[in-house]
């Protein structure tokens, strides 16, 4: 497949709300289940362990309408729990298993019971994560929710997870972390070789794809983009920040790179990239993967930042690592997690001298203008104050 | 005879409704809602006891067989030649209290030059008012204020500008009347004016003339029989400004979905989707309200949505429910916001995309968030009825029709091309089961 | 939570005070509050150290023993809102570059700091020494300190409760908040105050804490009396204001709630309804459960929405916010720290959604309900998001009928008197008519 091929597979993966993909998997063996997922964050390792495919949800995009899912929502609140609800009544999430909700905010974490309430038959898990670091407090909770989550889901598959198996499954997404973490150095080298449109809907398709497949398609990606001869143009490199959870309609993220900004990194698919280091596949697997959470995981707004000095600190080393000029707040409108994070993170980049912009979308935001001529005008002055 | 009337006060128009013993309908009136919400409140009413005299005259008329054949025409040119009647009485009024603002207006040199104009502008006005009401005649408003109003502009402006008068000093005189002369109420004028209107009609019908008194007899014994007004019910969002007692009001949410009931006795569930608000109610099957749901704080995909739009195209409200009919090709539209609703617009169009498309989208968009409420409420069970201004937008009933199908099934949806007179309706039928089964009278006023 | 008496000061003319009525205990409350806020202004001077925590799951005991002078930042701006100051702090809070979007308390409090922290009582409130970080049933918490803790530099100390998902507090739950109480909270909290931590003394003030838990829960359920002598909704904002603040485990509210419970006994003696700010309840003729904190901006008008009416509030879920005590637990002076973890995890807001809906299906049931009502709040997501299920499975399990209307907690922009009134009438007339029908079918 050529790059044209490969991201015309990825649009379509990500343009099915039917889930096709994972229909096809389940099919292919009998028995086989699937785990759906929200943002932010869980250890896939575990239900990939379990023979069960992780499914990664994100909300219904905007070509979804919205109609029973709006019925239980204040025009206050975000967008991404309507859709979702919105999915799961209209029966296109019925090729899901059992649905894990994040500890990310107090939206999602109230939908876990939702859930639980309008989809009696289906597994469903609120999965905690600590907010303590040490690895005897707050990763022996951890290691027990995981614990937990493996008994679960080894009922759920009718045979245990056994350590080999996670080990087996660790190794599987190291990869799969390595292909992420050289496809965003490939962007931030050459962004105009592989635009964050296409870098997205790469990620994207990892959401219904099996980790081992998705390895392999990031891997022929990056090849296969390295090929192209695209032109390379004076736009202003910037990290967007902000969109962990309810994502921006693609025409969005079109929108800022025509507007002339290069993105050099950012949140869009955290749980792809949440582990910093490979995790090892000796010794106690949820012990190392409790200790790679602890211990060497991003930094994002749900998460406590245990000292003063840690705020933002991660945000700074995107920013320069990446070689970024600026950074561009991107959240959905009503984000607890985002907007509140975003002064704390502002005042430390205007204490370094880092310039940024700010603005909010909705998953369905169907008005680019503003937003084009915001980007367009955040990446002139980048220019403008290089230049002087 | 017993009457039962209720009395629906809204943002922007208030309705009435009459209704007799046997629950007959015999009339309904509508005004404008203005300042002052007694004046509409008792306009509305007396609005709609005329319509219910009109109702009797064509009963009583009809009996007794004088017109045989000729009964609509002959009933309808009485209509005109009173409503013709009731507009000069209210002219002569506009134009008296025109010219004792004038005196008080210091317009200074100006001001003998003002009054003349002002005698020229009455003149025309009486002048075309027949045309005004000729058969046939279309008049964008019932409502006086809006046919003098505009009369009054076009002809003003061109006498104005005939004797080089400056046009806003006419502006101001109207702006400083109308107010007055609207929140007149003119009582005991029905006879007078009536039998006024009489002679026009037969002069109008000359065939008719020659049957005068089998005629007249019948009209006059209606005019004769009082409309006592046994019990009254004042319901809509101004309901708490009414001089009534609290026995009196209901809120609009029960009235509305009684009202419904009344129509369509099978009604189960009621969506309306007026000016400012959205409500979906569910109901019993005898008319009682179950539940209800209305919309949040946002007023997105209410009526008044349409409205920015239709200000926006520079386009009448009634004008884009065609225009969407003519779409081939939905646009999807996902903001109803009222407050994005230009930028969206012109972000579509500048895509290139057709006016027509984007209106279809537009409907829908509308309909899908009363679509949210409905679900919230409860859903849509079976009869489905659709009231409100937005229920005679034909593109909006387009939409909600196959949103409905696509949702819920087969189901029965009810549209009354006089639903804007549900919660009156409803508030008639409280005040009919307040007398009739509850055996209540009605209260002083100075009780209230 | 509650300073009752000066109920919206904003309201008084000149020309017409309007008498409030006030009982014993309602002094006895004005005291202790205004004399918390006198103590945390002068606090610094007496060389006290200052905490600040949150309402759900606070420590109060645990503060008392290292002497912390006891600051609850919601309690401020509540206290801010009901004195009509809250709108000016918001909106210099949004000036200075906080989102439209987020929680009013957060920004009631940022503000308040930007206009040099002058506290609701007029005193000026000291910089916290120690941000208490009680992680309890909403993310909100912990973005409010740490902004706190980025503008302050305050040593800040996270205590993270888990959530009950499952609905039920597991052993590893409860390991893991007690292992942060014994390794971080109690560490911190000796450095801070330089006070050694004494277990005996946690054990004393909790003895008092047990008491005045059994006092409120008789007062809440009082309300299961016809008529309620009491509003479980907009009177027990007073009732639960010492308890859930700085004073349980103190000797005063010890004395508060025996008084507060004998005022509540001669009313039911008397068979006399709750009070209201204009007196007497006028007749009980709905008797309401309600989910959802209140508005504090309107407090008075909102009220009086209700009364007018004729409408008593019999049980809240606002109620329990610092702690549902209606089901059995106390705090155990046998077992502190326990029962300190199983208190933080057993808030109302820590609850997971089935639990919130039987707590509520309980209460209609319990304290024969004519139905639910739902003030459902701009600010927050914990409470709010997912409400119109609650609503939605309520009414079909209890078959009672439930409404929704929508306001904020101290932001006046988002009360619309007539859009909320408009919504109350109609839904009691619903309900009156439902009864009648039932009645005569
Ligand atoms: S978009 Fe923000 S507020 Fe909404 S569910 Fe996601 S994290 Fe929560
Ligand atoms: S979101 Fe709710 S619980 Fe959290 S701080 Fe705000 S009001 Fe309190």
């Amino acid at each position: 497949m050529n790059t044209q091929e490969i991201i015309a597979r990825c649009e379509h993966l990500f343009e099915d709300l039917r889930f096709g993909a994972v229909k096809d998997w389940k099919a292919a063996k009998p028995g086989r289940k699937a785990i759906g997922y929200m943002p932010i964050y869980v250890p896939r390792e575990i239900i990939h362990a379990a023979g069960m495919l992780p499914v990664g949800i994100f909300g219904g995009g905007d070509q979804l309408e919205v109609i029973q899912g709006d019925a239980y929502y204040q025009s206050y609140i975000c967008r991404i729990p309507r859709s979702t609800i919105e999915l799961g009544l209209t029966g296109r999430l019925d090729c899901l298993d059992g649905m894990l909700f994040p500890s990310i905010c107090d939206v999602i974490r109230n939908l876990s019971g939702m859930w639980q309430i309008m989809f009696k038959d289906k597994y469903v898990k609120y999965f905690d994560v600590p907010q303590n670091y040490d690895d005897a407090i707050g990763g022996e909770f951890y290691v027990h929710e995981m614990q937990l989550l493996r008994e679960d889901l080894g009922k759920l598959a009718g045979r245990p997870v056994t350590d080999q198996a996670l080990r087996a499954s660790i190794a599987v997404y190291n990869e799969n972390r390595q292909a992420v973490r050289d496809l965003y150095a490939y962007r931030a080298a050459k962004p105009w070789q592989a635009p964050t449109s296409e870098l997205y809907l790469v990620l994207r398709a990892g959401c219904v794809l099996p980790p081992e497949e998705h390895t392999a398609l990031v891997r022929s990606y990056l090849s296969e983009a390295a090929k192209e001869t695209r032109p390379q143009r004076d736009n202003a490199r910037v990290v967007l920040t902000g969109s962990f959870c309810e994502q921006p309609p693609l025409s969005l993220i079109k929108s800022i790179e025509m507007a002339g900004c290069y993105v050099v990194d950012d949140d869009f698919q955290l749980i792809q990239s949440w582990l910093l280091d490979e995790v090892p596949v000796t010794g106690n697997p949820l012990e190392e993967l409790s200790k790679a959470f602890l211990h060497h995981s991003t930094s994002t707004s749900s998460k406590y930042d245990e000292k003063k000095e840690d705020k933002g600190k991660f945000l700074l080393r995107q920013v320069k690592e990446r070689g970024a000029e600026g950074v561009v707040f991107a959240a959905p409108s009503f984000c607890d997690p985002a907007l509140l994070e975003r002064p704390m993170l502002q005042e430390i980049l205007a204490r370094h001298k880092v310039p940024y912009t700010a603005f909010k979308y909705s998953e369905n935001t169907g008005q680019m203008a503003p937003i084009r001529e915001q980007a367009g005008t955040f990446a002139d002055s980048i220019k403008l104050w290089s230049a002087a | 005879m017993r009457c039962f009337i209720g009395i629906d006060l809204g943002s922007t128009t208030t309705k009435a409704v009459v209704i007799d013993e046997q629950h007959r309908i015999l009339g309904r009136g509508i005004t404008n809602s203005r300042s002052n919400y007694d004046t509409a409140a008792t306009v509305a009413k007396q609005e709609a006891l005329l319509s219910a005299r009109f109702h009797l005259f064509r009963e009583a008329l009809g009996t007794s067989g004088a017109l045989n054949g000729g009964l609509d025409e002959f009933v309808g040119q009485l209509e005109r030649d009173f409503r013709l009647e009731q507009f000069l009485v209210q002219l002569a009024d506009l134009e008296q209290v025109c010219a004792k603002s004038v005196a008080t207006a210091r317009f200074g040199e100006a001001e003998k030059a003002v009054s003349t104009a002002l005698g020229a502008v009455f003149a025309r006005l009486r002048q075309e008012a027949p045309e005004l009401f000729a058969p046939g005649a279309k008049r964008k408003s019932d409502f006086f204020r809006d046919i003098a109003g505009s009369r009054y502009l076009a002809i003003g402006e061109e006498v104005a500008k005939d004797s080089g008068l400056r046009y806003d000093f006419l502006l101001n005189v109207f702006d400083r009347s109308i107010i007055e002369v609207e929140n007149r109420v003119y009582l005991d004028s029905l006879a007078p004016h009536l039998l006024a209107a009489l002679k026009r009609t037969f002069k109008a019908l000359p065939e008719t003339a020659a049957r005068g008194e089998a005629v007249r007899a019948p009209i006059q014994g209606v005019l004769d029989m009082p409309l006592e007004e046994a019990y009254v019910v004042g319901t809509g969002y101004g309901r708490a400004r009414l001089p009534f007692s609290k026995e009196h009001v209901r809120s609009e949410i029960l009235c509305h979905g009684l009202g419904a009931h009344v129509m369509y006795p099978h009604t189960a569930t009621v969506l309306d989707i007026g000016g400012q608000d959205t409500k979906a109610i569910q109901v019993d099957p005898q008319g009682i309200v179950e539940s209800f749901q209305m919309n949040d704080r946002c007023a997105a995909g209410c009526g008044r949505y349409l409205g920015y739009i239709a200000d926006e195209m520079n386009m009448g409200l009634h004008e884009l429910g065609p225009l969407a009919m003519k779409s081939t090709k939905m646009v999807r539209i996902n903001s109803t916001c009222t407050v994005f609703a230009g930028a969206e617009l012109r972000d579509r169009l500048s895509l290139g995309e057709k006016r027509e498309d984007i209106m279809a989208g537009l409907h829908r968009a509308i309909i899908l968030r009363a679509m949210s409420i409905l679900a919230r409420s409860g859903g849509v069970r079976n009869e489905f009825t659709f009231t409100g201004g937005v229920a005679k937008n034909e593109a909006a009933v387009k939409s909600l029709t196959e949103l409905i199908a696509e949702n819920y099934g087969k189901v029965t949806l009810n549209i009354d091309p006089d639903s804007i007179y549900t919660g009156a309706l409803g508030g008639a039928t409280f005040a009919w089961r307040a007398v009739m089964e509850e055996g209540k009278a009605i209260e002083k006023r100075e009780a209230a | 939570m509650s300073t009752p008496i000066q109920i919206v000061p904003g309201t008084r003319t000149p020309k017409k005070p309007p008498q409030v009525q006030k009982e014993d205990s309602m002094w006895l409350q004005k005291e202790l509050i205004n004399g918390n806020y006198h103590e945390l202004a002068t606090a610094h001077e007496m060389n006290r150290k200052v905490s600040a925590t949150f309402v759900p799951g606070n420590l109060n005991e645990l503060l008392m023993c290292f002497n912390f002078a006891r600051s609850l930042p919601e309690t401020n701006a509540l206290q801010n809102g009901m004195r009509k100051k809250s709108g000016k702090m918001i909106m210099d809070a949004e000036r200075d570059g906080h989102s439209e979007d987020v929680c009013t308390y957060v920004k009631a409090d940022l503000g308040m700091m930007l206009q040099g922290q002058v506290g609701p009582t007029g005193e000026a409130l000291p910089t916290p020494d120690v941000l208490l970080l009680s992680y309890t049933g909403c993310f909100t918490f912990m973005k409010w300190f740490e902004l706190i803790r980025q503008k302050y530099n305050c040593e800040t100390v996270m205590l993270h409760v888990p959530y009950q998902g499952d609905g039920k507090i597991s052993k590893n739950m409860r390991d893991y908040v007690l292992k942060q109480l014994k390794e971080k909270v109690i560490p911190t909290l000796e450095k801070v105050s330089g006070v050694k931590f004494d277990i005996d003394l946690l054990r004393q003030y909790m003895r008092e804490s047990a008491k005045a838990e059994e006092d409120l829960v008789w007062t809440l359920q009082s309300a299961k009396h016809k008529p309620s002598p009491i509003d479980g909704y907009f009177g027990a904002v007073y009732y639960i204001g010492p308890i859930f603040t700085a004073f349980r485990g103190t000797p005063e509210a010890t004395k508060f709630y025996s008084v507060l419970r004998s005022e509540i006994a001669q009313r039911i003696r008397e068979g006399k309804g709750p009070v209201t700010p204009e007196g007497e309840h006028p007749g009980e003729k709905y008797r309401l459960v309600v989910e959802g904190p209140p508005n504090w901006t309107s407090f008075r008008e909102f009220w009086k929405m209700f009364y007018d009416e004729g409408a008593v509030v019999v049980a809240s879920t606002y109620a329990k916010v610092g702690g549902v005590y209606d089901f059995g637990f106390r705090h155990d002076p046998e077992h502190p720290l326990e029962s300190l973890a199983e208190y933080c995890l057993g808030c109302y807001t820590n609850l997971n959604f089935p639990q919130r809906i039987d707590m509520i299906c309980k209460y209609i049931d319990e304290y024969q309900a004519d139905g639910l009502l739902i003030n459902s709040i701009k600010s927050c997501n914990s409470f709010s998001a997912g409400q119109l299920l609650i609503l939605r499975e309520v009414e079909k399990r209890t078959g009672k009928p439930a409404a929704f209307i929508e306001s904020d907690l101290v932001d006046p922009r988002y009360f619309s008197a007539a859009n909320i009134k408009n919504r109350l009438e109609s839904y009691f007339q619903m309900v009156k008519q439902k009864r009648t029908a039932t009645a005569a079918h």
